[in-house]
C-alpha cells in the first residue's frame, strides 16, 4: 500500500536518526560532566551557576520549537506549500516545545529558590514563559480534538498562529508591566553580568548545541510516530469502507 | 461583509433582548464573582480598593466566556454551525456581527460592574475618559478572540472546557493592559494610561483582523 | 441539460467512519427523487454532502454546476435544506426568522409574506416566538422558509414527519409542482406510500452507497457483489 511504503524510512534516514540520537546523548552527557565537574564555581553564584549550562539552552529550545511550529503552521495554511508533512512537523515541534517550556520553568524555579529566596518571581521572562506554557497547552488540546485530517490540521494551524501572534504582545506587555513596578531588590544586577569565559563559555555553547540536537532528535521521532499513526488511519479507512459497504449485503 | 455583520448582530441582540439570558444569568454571575472576590480578600477597603481594577477585569474575562458560549448556544441547539453555514452569509460578516453583539452586551455589563466595584470595593471612579476608552478597546479584543475560539469549540462535545483553556491564555495581555490603564485612571493619573491603551488597540486590531480572515475556515471545520 | 446533482464514488467521513462509502447518483433538473433505505444507510449524510455541509473525502460531486470537491461553500445559497433540526431561532417569531434567513441568502424579501400565508401563518400566528409553536408549526415554518428563499435544489430529510394531514397535502402539492418551477428535489422518507406517489423515482441506499432495489435477499447480495 502506498501509505505504508512511504512511512518505512529508508536505511539512510534510520542511520541518520541513530547518529543524531547518539550525538545528542553524548552532547548532553558531556554538558553535564563539564558543567558539574570541570568548570569552576562562579564568583558570585557559586555552584548555582551550573544550572545556567542547561537552563538557557532549554529556554532556547522551547522558543525554537514554537518558532518551528508556527512556521510549519503557516506553510500548511499557505495553499502552495500545503502538505501533511507541515502539520505533523507543527504538532511534533509544539509538543516538544511544551515539554521544554516545562523544563525551563522547573529549572528556573530551582535556580530562583536559592538566588531570590522564593520559588517564583514575577520576572518578565519567567512570567512570559509561564503564559506561553498554558498558551501552548491550549494548542495541544486543540490538536487533540478529533476530526478529519485536513479539518483538524487547518484548525490546529490557525490555532498555532493565533497563539503565535500573542507571543510578542504577551512579552512586551509583561515586560512593561514589570518594569513599571519593578521591585528593585529581587534581581541582583550582578547576576546579569556574570562573566562567562573559558571552560564556562565552552560548556554553555555545548549545552546549546546538544539541546538543539536533542530537540531535532525528539521532533524527528515524534514526526515518524505521527506519520505511522496517519498511515494506520489510512489503512483503517480501507477496512472501514469495506465494512461499510458490506452492510448493504448483510441485510 | 458589513451588511451581513449588521444583520447578524441585530438578530443576536434581538434574541438577547427577548431571552434576557444576559440580564438574568450573566449579570448576576458577574455580581457573584465580585462578591466572592470581596470575601476572599477580606472586608478591608484598603486592600479591596487598590485591587478593584484587576478584580473588575477578571470578572469581565470570566463573563466573556459565558457571553461567547451563549452567543453560539442561540444558534439552534445542535445545528449551530450547519445553520450558519447554510445561511449563505459571508463568514467575515458573521464573525463581525457575533463579535459586535458580544461587545454591546459586555459594555452594558461593564457599566454595571463599574458601579459594583465603586460600591463594594470603594473604588473612586475617576478619569472617566480613560475608563471608557479602556473598556471599549479591551472589549473589542476580548470579543474577537472569544468569537474566534467560540466557533472552534461550538459543535464539539468538549466545548465547555475547551473554550476557557483556549481563550484565557490568549487574552492575558488584555487583562494586564486594561488593569494597568484602570489603575492609572483610578489613581488619578489617567495621563499615564496612554501606552496601555495602545497595547489594547493593537491587540484588538490584530485579532479582529485575524478573525475576519480565519473565521471562515474555522466555521467550515467539523 | 447537465444534471442538477452528480455524485461519482463519493466518500464522506465522520472521523474515521465512512458515512458515504462511494455513492454514485445522478439527478436531472426538475426531478423529484425519493431516497429510501434503512436507518444508518447514509440518507442524511447524502443530503448533507449535497448541501455542501459535509466535505467529500474522495470521488466526484457536482451540484447545480458547482464542484463540491473544489468549493462546497458556493452552492449553499442555491440549496434549501430541511433537516432534523430546524435552523430556526426559538426567540424570534416565524416572520422574523424568515426575514433573517431570506436577507441572509440575499433572497427576495417580497416573497416572505406570500410564503407565510401559504403555510397558514397569518395574523397573530406569524408574530409569536417560535418557542411557543408546536412541532408541526415549526415544520411548516421551515417549509415556508424553503419557499421564501427560492432555492433551486431542495434537500428534505423526512419532510412529512410532524405535519398534520393538511400540512402533508400542502407539501405534496408543492413537490408535485417542482418540475414546473424547475426546482430539483431530493428527499428521504420512510412514508413509502406518499413518497412513491410524488417522486419521479426511488433510489435505494444501503451501507453508504446507492444500491439496486432489494427485491429478494439473493438479489441484494448479487447487487452488492456486482458493485463491489
Amino acid at each position: 500500500m502506498r501509505a505504508s511504503t512511504r512511512t518505512v524510512p529508508s536505511e539512510r534516514v534510520a542511520v541518520a536518526l541513530r547518529v543524531l540520537g547518539v550525538a545528542s546523548l553524548v552532547g548532553v552527557v558531556a554538558t553535564v560532566w563539564l558543567g558539574l565537574f570541570v568548570t569552576p564555581p562562579d564568583e558570585f553564584m557559586g555552584n548555582l551557576v551550573r544550572l545556567l549550562y542547561v537552563h538557557p539552552p532549554m529556554a532556547w529550545v522551547a522558543f525554537l520549537a514554537y518558532g518551528v511550529a508556527s512556521l510549519a503552521s503557516l506553510l500548511y495554511l499557505w495553499p502552495r506549500t500545503r502538505s501533511e508533512r507541515f502539520d505533523r512537523l507543527a504538532g511534533a515541534s509544539g509538543e516538544v516545545g511544551v515539554v521544554f517550556t516545562g523544563l525551563t520553568l522547573v529549572s528556573g524555579s530551582i535556580w530562583g529558590r536559592p538566588t531570590w529566596g522564593v520559588w517564583w518571581v514575577w520576572d518578565p521572562l519567567l512570567t512570559t514563559t509561564a503564559l506561553l506554557f498554558v498558551l501552548y497547552l491550549g494548542y495541544l488540546a486543540l490538536r487533540r480534538v478529533p476530526g478529519e485530517f485536513h479539518v483538524r490540521a487547518r484548525r490546529s494551524a490557525i490555532g498555532a498562529l493565533i497563539a503565535f501572534i500573542d507571543v510578542p504582545i504577551v512579552y512586551l506587555s509583561v515586560e512593561w508591566w514589570r518594569s513599571l513596578h519593578q521591585a528593585p531588590t529581587v534581581l541582583n544586577p550582578t547576576t546579569h553580568k556574570t562573566y562567562v569565559h573559558g571552560s564556562m563559555a565552552w560548556t554553555l555553547l555545548l549545552g546549546f548545541v546538544s539541546f538543539t540536537l536533542v530537540y531535532t532528535w525528539l521532533v524527528a521521532h515524534r514526526y515518524r510516530l505521527a506519520e505511522l499513526q496517519d498511515a494506520q488511519d489510512t489503512e483503517g479507512l480501507e477496512i472501514a469502507l469495506a465494512e461499510r459497504r458490506a452492510e448493504a449485503v448483510g441485510r | 461583509m458589513l451588511r451581513d455583520a449588521v444583520l447578524v448582530a441585530g438578530k443576536d441582540l434581538r434574541i438577547e433582548i427577548r431571552s434576557r439570558v444576559g440580564l438574568n444569568q450573566i449579570g448576576p454571575f458577574a455580581l457573584a464573582v465580585l462578591l466572592l472576590f470581596g470575601l476572599a480578600l477580606g472586608p478591608d477597603r484598603r486592600v479591596l480598593a487598590p485591587a478593584s481594577a484587576g478584580l473588575f477585569w477578571v470578572a469581565v474575562l470570566l463573563s466573556t466566556i459565558l457571553g461567547v458560549q451563549r452567543s453560539y448556544a442561540i444558534e439552534s441547539v445542535d445545528g449551530a454551525r450547519d445553520g450558519l453555514r447554510l445561511s449563505g452569509l459571508d463568514p467575515a460578516g458573521i464573525f463581525l456581527g457575533k463579535a459586535g453583539a458580544v461587545v454591546v452586551q459586555l459594555l452594558v455589563l461593564e457599566t454595571a460592574l463599574a458601579v459594583g466595584v465603586a460600591l463594594l470595593y470603594g473604588a473612586r471612579l475617576s478619569g472617566a475618559l480613560v475608563l471608557i476608552g479602556t473598556c471599549v478597546l479591551g472589549t473589542f479584543g476580548l470579543a474577537a478572540v472569544g468569537t474566534l475560539y467560540g466557533v472552534v469549540a461550538s459543535g464539539l462535545r468538549i466545548r465547555e472546557t475547551l473554550l476557557p483553556l483556549l481563550f484565557l491564555p490568549v487574552v492575558s495581555p488584555v487583562l494586564l493592559a486594561a488593569t494597568k490603564a484602570w489603575d492609572e485612571a483610578l489613581a488619578g493619573t489617567p495621563g499615564r494610561a496612554g501606552g496601555w491603551l495602545d497595547v489594547l488597540a493593537v491587540f484588538a486590531v490584530l485579532y479582529v483582523a485575524t478573525g475576519i480572515v480565519a473565521f471562515g475556515p474555522l466555521l467550515e471545520d467539523g | 441539460m447537465p444534471p442538477a446533482v452528480r455524485l461519482h464514488e463519493a466518500v464522506a467521513l465522520a472521523g474515521r467512519f465512512p458515512l458515504l462509502a462511494g455513492a454514485c447518483l445522478e439527478v436531472g433538473e426538475g426531478e423529484v427523487v425519493h431516497l429510501r433505505g434503512p436507518n444508518g444507510a447514509g440518507k442524511t449524510s447524502l443530503l448533507k454532502v449535497l448541501a455542501g455541509l459535509l466535505p467529500v473525502h474522495s470521488g466526484e460531486a457536482t451540484v447545480l454546476g458547482w464542484d463540491l470537491v473544489a468549493d462546497r461553500r458556493a452552492v449553499r445559497g442555491q440549496v434549501g435544506m430541511l433537516g432534523h433540526e430546524s435552523f430556526l431561532y426559538e426567540e424570534l417569531t416565524v416572520e422574523e426568522n424568515l426575514e433573517f434567513a431570506v436577507r441572509a441568502s440575499r433572497g427576495p424579501v417580497v416573497g416572505i409574506r406570500p410564503a407565510l400565508e401559504q403555510f397558514g401563518f397569518t395574523g397573530r400566528l406569524a408574530s409569536i416566538p417560535l418557542a411557543r409553536c408546536s412541532a408541526g408549526q415549526r415544520r411548516r415554518a421551515s417549509l415556508a422558509l424553503l419557499v421564501a428563499r427560492g432555492a433551486r435544489l431542495w434537500l428534505l430529510d423526512e419532510p412529512h414527519a410532524g405535519l398534520d394531514q393538511d400540512g402533508r397535502d400542502l407539501l405534496d402539492e408543492l413537490l408535485a409542482g417542482s418540475r414546473a418551477a424547475s426546482r430539483t428535489v431530493v428527499f428521504a422518507s420512510h412514508e413509502l406510500e406518499r413518497a412513491t406517489a410524488i417522486a419521479d423515482r426511488t433510489v435505494h441506499l444501503a451501507g453508504g452507497r446507492v444500491v439496486e432495489p432489494p427485491k429478494t435477499p439473493e438479489s441484494v447480495e448479487q447487487a452488492a457483489a456486482h458493485v463491489a
